[in-house]
């Protein structure tokens, strides 16, 4: 498979006076299954949205599979392999998972018939089967949640940006969807996705990138992530580093 | 592919059917009045393209109605083209100044109710141009020298006329066929649910949009072409006004948009309701457009998939009291 190795550099956006993205520099290697977390307004979509095309960054740069793709189109990001998901999922809301999915495989089937029956596979991939021929409308929030992977998986995609496809899912549910990720970047997609459970980020994920207020503040496996002061201060506020090693000692030292 | 081939066989169907009904009657009120209502059918579906499936609701589709019957009787008037020949032109006149409105509105994104307005605009706009301007006969309008014979599109009976309106609304049917089952239709009402969602896979939503839009005009030039033989008359009223816009948008939502058959059915509903209403009240002026006002905002509020829904409806409402979509629009 051609290299879907994901560059940024240096990508800023701001909207107003509010500087959503600053400066981020990252890099998401080929055939790796990548995290990107952070707190809540950290700018984790809005980084999605300029790889993607959604919005055009107000500077740096995009680089997929080694070519520049600063601003180029979504829809041209994703015949060249790029496809993302929504944390706010968007189906197709008066057609049928059929149809839904449909949309995507058509990017590499012509034919109607061929594009409706290649979509029983993608939906089989993500546990959809069952719901096949309903209204994506009457989907449950975790079934809306796998139309969103399934149309994206639909068109053939070498790189995958997940937005939260979790969120919103209960335990089970998470249970039953990390196996479906982790299958899809075993079957050769590059895989950058924007979690809040760490669960699944711990459980999932080769490489961790942190981002706080438009920043990169860490990077690192989950564990160093996870262990490192300044993402737990992003998360849980300044100082709080601090008094959790006080406690920690204070636990050891009878 | 059997959704198509039973669609095909319903369009063979319905042509044969309605050509039966033409070709065993002698009444002129019926032929009249089937003629009529297939002309607003293929209005309706021309509008139902753009509308329904690609969910941009246009106020202003007389636009391209009337530069396809300003053509039809230009071409013959002033350039001496036979009228088959002016019907093509009209088509892809029409097709062209739709391309030219979709390219400007799509560019900047416009959507909704600005599309809504945009489009009436530019009808307006065509109005004002088509009472100003020699050429287009200005106020007093274009008249057909009378010349009945085949190669002139002018028939004798309204048999002639049926039989052509029948093979354009024909043709519409087979257009709107294809959309619902090709990759193009797929992609069509994908933007209309989701735009952000199709971008994402790989559609490209401008030049879809357009593509619909040179289709829906084209057809509603056509229209125009027709309206130009039938009548031999056209004036900047007739042709560019709201009238022919809120008719083709009406017929499509009371029969269902984003359907085959609701801009047909609608067409028939609302020329047996004008037929009604014309023996109820006299030529009261005006009445027409009354309770074509009063039909659409029913419809809107308690079947907003049409008629052509209202088993569809029927069967939500009985599933789920007191929750109806009301997306207002139709599948399949």
């Amino acid at each position: 498979m051609a290299d879907a190795s994901l560059r940024v550099k240096n990508l800023s956006k701001s909207f107003g006076g509010l500087k959503a993205v600053q400066d981020v520099s990252l890099e998401v290697a080929h055939g790796s299954l990548t995290a990107l977390i952070g707190p809540n307004g950290a700018g984790k979509t809005t980084l999605f949205a300029l790889m993607s095309g959604f919005l055009t960054p107000d500077s740096g740069s995009v680089f997929f599979g080694g070519g520049d793709i600063t601003g180029r189109a979504p829809h041209l990001n994703a015949r060249l392999g790029m496809t993302r998901t929504f944390q706010i999922v968007q189906p197709f809301a008066t057609q049928t998972v059929r149809q839904n999915i449909a949309v995507g495989t058509h990017l590499h089937l012509q034919g109607r018939h061929a594009a409706l029956h290649d979509a029983e596979r993608i939906a089989e991939q993500v546990g959809l089967s069952a719901q096949i021929d309903k209204l994506a409308s009457s989907l449950t929030v975790a079934g809306r949640k796998r139309l969103e992977l399934a149309r994206a998986l639909a068109a053939r995609p070498r790189l995958l940006l997940l937005d939260e496809v979790l969120a919103g899912l209960n335990p089970q549910e998470i249970a039953e969807m990390i196996p479906v990720v982790r299958g899809i970047a075993q079957g050769g997609v590059t895989v950058l996705m924007i979690e809040h459970v760490m669960q699944a980020v711990m459980n999932l994920a080769e490489h961790v990138w942190v981002l706080a207020q438009g920043r990169l503040i860490a990077q690192g496996s989950p564990l160093e992530v996870t262990s490192n002061e300044k993402v737990i201060e992003a998360y849980l506020g300044h100082g709080t580093a601090a008094r959790l090693r006080a406690a920690e000692l204070g636990r050891l030292a009878p | 592919m059997t959704g198509a081939a039973k669609d095909l066989a319903g369009i063979f169907l319905f042509a044969l059917a309605t050509a039966g009904i033409a070709q065993f009657t002698d009444s002129g009120v019926t032929l009249n009045f089937v003629m009529m209502a297939l002309y607003a059918a293929l209005l309706a579906q021309a509008w139902n393209i753009l509308g329904g499936f690609g969910g941009q609701f246009s106020f202003g589709h007389a636009l391209f109605f009337g530069t396809g019957a300003y053509i039809q009787a230009m071409a013959q008037l002033h350039g001496g083209v036979n009228p088959w020949l002016a019907l093509l032109l009209a088509v892809a006149g029409a097709a062209t100044i739709g391309m030219a409105v979709g390219a400007l509105s799509f560019r900047y994104g416009l959507k909704g109710s600005y599309f809504a307005l945009v489009t009436l605009a530019f009808a307006e706009v065509f109005r004002i141009l088509a009472l100003s301007v020699p050429f287009t006969g200005a106020g007093v309008g274009l008249m057909l020298p009378l010349g009945e014979s085949f190669a002139n599109m002018q028939f004798g009976s309204r048999k002639g006329y049926l039989y052509l309106v029948l093979g354009l609304v024909t043709v519409a049917l087979l257009i709107t066929c294809w959309l619902k089952h090709s990759r193009f239709g797929a992609y069509l009402q994908a933007v209309r649910d989701n735009e952000d969602a199709a971008r994402a896979v790989g559609v490209n939503p401008f030049s879809i949009k357009l593509g619909a839009i040179c289709l829906s005009s084209a057809l509603m030039g056509a229209g125009g072409a027709f309206y130009v033989q039938v009548f031999q008359y056209i004036d900047p009223a007739i042709a560019f006004g709201p009238g022919t816009s809120v008719e083709a948008l009406v017929a499509a939502i009371v029969g269902g948009i984003g359907t085959l058959w609701g801009p047909v059915l609608g067409a028939v509903v609302l020329h047996v309701l004008a037929d009604v209403t014309r023996n109820l009240f006299g030529q009261l002026p005006g009445i027409n457009m009354v309770i074509y006002g009063v039909v659409l905002v029913v419809i809107v509020m308690f079947l907003p998939r049409g008629i052509g829904g209202l088993a569809a409806t029927a069967r939500s409402l009985w599933n789920k009291p007191g929750r109806t979509d009301r997306t207002g629009v139709g599948r399949g």
